[in-house]
């Protein structure tokens, strides 16, 4: 073609490389060479052989090795799950190799086409259908008589609701929960005047004299650990994990020239002890990073961090609220003891929480 | 190109023999035809044309990974106690014994201690839900990259979305199933995301749980949900997206009689079967490889959940990092007022963020369409460097995901690199919005400069690296003209121009706009935005100038050249 012969226009838009089409095919060794094609068949079956090969190793290691504690020893013949995944992943891994390297050397390798269709159905098979559709729709009546479509779909509608409701008992409202003497409800814990502090885990009540300066506690209230006279737990699994879930404290003792007691709150201390809910205020996550220097108290799950000199303050992070106090005092026997209950909900913020 | 064919091996040719008697294989085919009467479908189907290239694995590695993820899931679920009920530990794992957990943790560890090839399985499980789920999201960047999603294959994108948001819910209730310190906490912060949702949040939360965080109830039902609802659901949805994938017929790279009317490549019996079968028992096989030899998930060195308990550097399995991100670095934003509370703080980073994230990817190729006004049909995949816009959107959003994510670990950016983590947080904070737009432009600008390039290799051919001295002293490299079928892959795409869409088209023959021509006038931008700087390929005059002048080199396909620069 010469460029005389064509517009400018023509020029721009022509295809500037032909076609050259699909290329010729290329014979492979295994399809030339009898010899070849002899070698890849062996190939392919010593794969699947060793396929075999490890499944019985499986077998042994699974009847063989011993499991239990010492699960993570290797050599002492304890490695039962490195044995087992390494036979396992082998006899699958050479099953899928033998049948891939089937496919390439010995399989016909002739690359076809196929000619593609537009996705859309044909123009009489679309009118035809339409046709079917609104012969339906007439012979059904629908458009006609809208009494029956209308309250028909009033009908399934309204069906709805006893789907909905049927959800009802998935659980209790917020409000059907409240016991501020059990310490239910969102706005509750286990906390009461009176009730002691002990040390978690080993529940040992706490004398403020016990405490250094530095010390952080981990605590919660006596009744969660509490047993009775035969030495039974008075609470039990869901109820100590609520009750932990809301009432997991934290004692710091500092130095009480330096806390800045927030209105209201000079006497929620002792000797320089203070109390604060351990749960984020916001998600909820435990508490535990103290910074000593600095009083700061860092949230390991999304580093939200309270000042603990400084009513619980916001110092960083994404929480937006003081993490609560908890007003303690000494009970006759020197012990550590809750003045009150929280005095505002503990834990992150939910939609009917009075903030202000 | 001759070949002795005589030597050629008879079970290689590409017809079958014909049988000398019915086979019993067409016996058995005809007993299933009489009463199925699969044989109109399957003569559609049986040689059915698969191109081949490594990108179109990666959609297989997921659906291998899925049915990965079933049978070791059947396994666990043999042993699972999804329930709530505390008990003593009494295992074989000395440090717990005695301990009160849960039977779903005592269970978890009875699975692992105590049942051979139980940890195997549950780390295979583990291990397959990490692949199945990067495996979706390295799929889903291929099919954007190459221009896959184009019209007809909007609706299996949108399949493809739903796939993603599902295998990750599929994920969260999978992981928070052992009732361990780690998925407790994941379990606690998803009940603080739940009562942060206006109005309703509370009672999503006591209705979830049955009551006060955490109750009784929350394992036995996010138990269902993870063994029945969401993969029955996902299995639906792999169908649809499988026989919309057949019926579609996968998409080609463009080449020598590589054309968007037909589909060139290897048929469905045997090669393609075959490549694909064998490709499950790899993908399964270097799953039991990784569960066999890589610890995953040791819910034995967290114990049981505690309210109480947290260790720290807690991260969630690395498909939810992202929001975790987000909900770390976003500042303390709360609102009080009228007697109730809004979290901002925990509302944008989950609830809001990740829906729209994720409503704005379902939506990519609906907004590329609408703004190139494209309504062809496209099977011929385009190189990310051709759609250099496209391709510049996609690495934006995926830098905000990596730099999101990257914000979920500033804990451990903070301690392994000794950074302050409130530097990291505040840098974070406005890298996020500044990053995408930096990679956005360092991207497109490096699509353009490949384009250029690859228009240089067209006109100019190859550099040979031979170098000559002329008479007068001047020095010149040797360029050669590439084949015809390296120059017809490089120039077998779509010119720009052809598709960009202005206002005018909208004005009537008197010259009046249509009504809605604002719309039209922000459409017209935004194609330019889309195509603007975008190079296209040489036009036949530009090779026909290269040729005669000889600036370089003569380019005349599949000869040789000797003409110097």
């Amino acid at each position: 073609m010469s460029p005389n012969e064509i517009t400018p226009h023509e020029q721009a838009e022509a295809e500037p490389i032909a076609d050259p089409g699909l290329p010729a095919h290329q014979w492979r060794p295994t399809d030339l060479d009898e010899k070849a094609a002899k070698r890849a068949e062996r190939q392919v079956a010593a794969f699947f052989i060793t396929s075999i090969v490890f499944a019985i190793l499986f077998v042994v290691a699974y009847f063989t090795l011993e499991i239990g504690e010492d699960w993570d020893v290797f050599m002492g013949f304890g490695a039962s799950t490195a044995a087992l995944g390494v036979t396992l992943g082998m006899a699958l891994l050479l099953i899928g190799v033998g049948i891939i390297q089937w496919a390439r050397k010995l399989m016909g390798d002739h690359e076809i086409s196929e000619q593609r269709h537009p996705a859309v159905s044909s123009p009489e098979d679309r009118e035809d259908v339409l046709a079917s559709l609104e012969l339906g729709i007439a012979e059904s009546g629908i458009s006609r008589r809208p009494l029956v479509r209308n309250s028909l779909l009033g009908a399934v509608a309204a069906l709805g609701l006893p789907a909905v409701v049927l959800l009802r008992d998935l659980g209790p409202l917020p409000k059907d929960v409240v016991d501020p003497e059990r310490g239910k409800g969102l706005e509750h814990t286990l906390w009461k005047k009176g009730e002691r502090i002990v040390r978690d885990v080993i529940g040992t009540p706490i004398l403020a004299s016990e405490l250094q300066v530095g010390d952080l506690v981990n605590c919660q209230p006596e009744i969660l650990l509490a047993t009775d006279e035969r030495g039974n737990h008075i609470l039990h699994g869901v109820d100590v994990q609520v009750g932990k879930s809301k009432a997991s404290l934290i004692l710091l003792r500092m130095e009480p020239d330096d806390i800045t007691h927030g209105r209201g709150r000079e006497n929620w201390t002792v000797d320089g002890i203070v109390a604060y809910s351990k749960i984020c205020t916001h998600v909820g996550c435990p508490i535990s990073l103290n910074e000593r220097t600095t009083h700061h108290l860092l949230c390991p799950c999304h580093q939200s961090t309270f000042d603990l000199a400084d009513s619980g303050r916001v110092v960083f992070g994404p929480a937006a609220r003081a993490l609560p106090q908890l007003p303690i005092a000494v009970d006759g026997e020197g012990y550590l003891v809750a003045q009150s209950d929280f005095t505002e909900p503990v834990g992150p913020s939910y939609w009917e929480r009075d903030s202000k | 190109m001759s070949v002795d064919t005589t030597k050629v091996a008879k079970s290689n040719a590409t017809a079958a023999a014909t049988p000398a008697k019915p086979s019993k294989l067409g016996g058995a085919a005809n007993w299933a035809d009489e009463r199925l009467g699969i044989g109109s479908m399957m003569k559609k189907n049986i040689r059915k044309v698969f191109p081949d290239h490594w990108s179109f694995m990666l959609g297989e590695i997921a659906l291998w990974s899925f049915v990965t993820l079933l049978l070791t899931g059947v396994f666990l679920t043999l042993w699972f106690v999804p329930s709530m009920n505390e008990v003593a530990y009494q295992g074989s794992y000395e440090q717990l014994r005695g301990v009160y957990m849960s039977e779903a943790m005592v269970s978890t560890m009875d699975i692992s201690f105590d049942i051979r090839g139980g940890l195997l399985m549950r780390q295979m499980h583990h291990w397959a839900a990490m692949i199945f789920i990067a495996s979706m999201m390295v799929h889903l960047m291929r099919v954007y990259l190459t221009g896959a999603f184009r019209k007809p294959r909007e609706i299996n994108w949108v399949i493809g979305m739903l796939l993603l948001l599902l295998g990750t819910l599929e994920g969260f209730t999978g992981y928070s199933l052992p009732d361990d310190l780690l998925s407790g906490t994941g379990v606690r912060a998803a009940d603080g995301f739940m009562k942060a949702a206006p109005v309703v949040g509370t009672y999503m939360s006591f209705f979830l749980f049955g009551g006060e965080f955490p109750g009784e109830s929350i394992i036995p039902r996010l138990y269902i949900i993870h063994v029945l609802l969401i993969p029955a659901l996902l299995l639906g949805l792999i169908a649809a997206h499988m026989l919309l994938l057949v019926y579609h017929k996968h998409t080609q790279w463009p080449g020598p009689g590589r054309t968007e009317q037909n589909v060139v490549g290897f048929p469905m019996l045997p090669v393609y079967a075959a490549k694909a079968g064998g490709f499950f028992f790899i993908v399964f096989g270097v799953t039991a490889l990784m569960g066999g030899l890589m610890t995953i998930n040791p819910l034995w060195k967290y114990g049981p959940y505690d309210p109480s308990k947290v260790t720290a550097g807690s991260q969630p399995d690395w498909y939810m990092g992202w929001p975790d991100g987000a909900l770390r670095i976003i500042p303390g934003w709360e609102s009080a007022f009228w007697g109730v509370t809004l979290s901002w703080n925990i509302l944008l980073p989950i609830l809001i963020l990740p829906i729209l994230l994720w409503v704005i990817v379902m939506m990519l190729p609906f907004i590329e369409a609408w703004i190139t006004g494209d309504k062809r049909e496209h099977h011929l995949l385009e190189r990310p460097r051709n759609a250099p816009t496209r391709t510049a959107l996609l690495v934006a959003l995926m830098t905000f995901y990596g730099l999101m994510w990257a914000a979920g670990g500033n804990d451990l950016i903070a301690i392994k690199f000794d950074m302050s983590i409130n530097a990291i947080t505040y840098f974070m904070r406005g890298a996020v919005f500044v990053g995408p737009v930096i990679a956005f432009i360092i991207t497109r600008r490096w699509c353009i400069s490949l384009q250029r390039h690859d228009n240089e290799r067209l006109l100019h051919g190859w550099e040979t690296g031979v170098v000559s001295r002329s008479a007068d002293g001047g020095f010149s490299e040797l360029h050669l003209p590439y084949t015809q079928e390296k120059q017809y892959a490089l120039t077998a795409r779509d010119r720009d121009e052809e598709k960009t869409y202005t206002s005018e088209s909208d004005v009537d023959e008197n010259g009046v706009p249509a009504p809605d021509t604002r719309k039209n006038r922000l459409r017209a931008k935004l194609s330019k935005f889309w195509y603007g700087p975008a190079v296209q390929k040489p036009t036949a005059a530009d090779f026909h100038e290269a040729h005669h002048h000889g600036d370089h080199a003569e380019v005349g396909a599949g000869e040789g050249s000797k003409e110097l620069h």
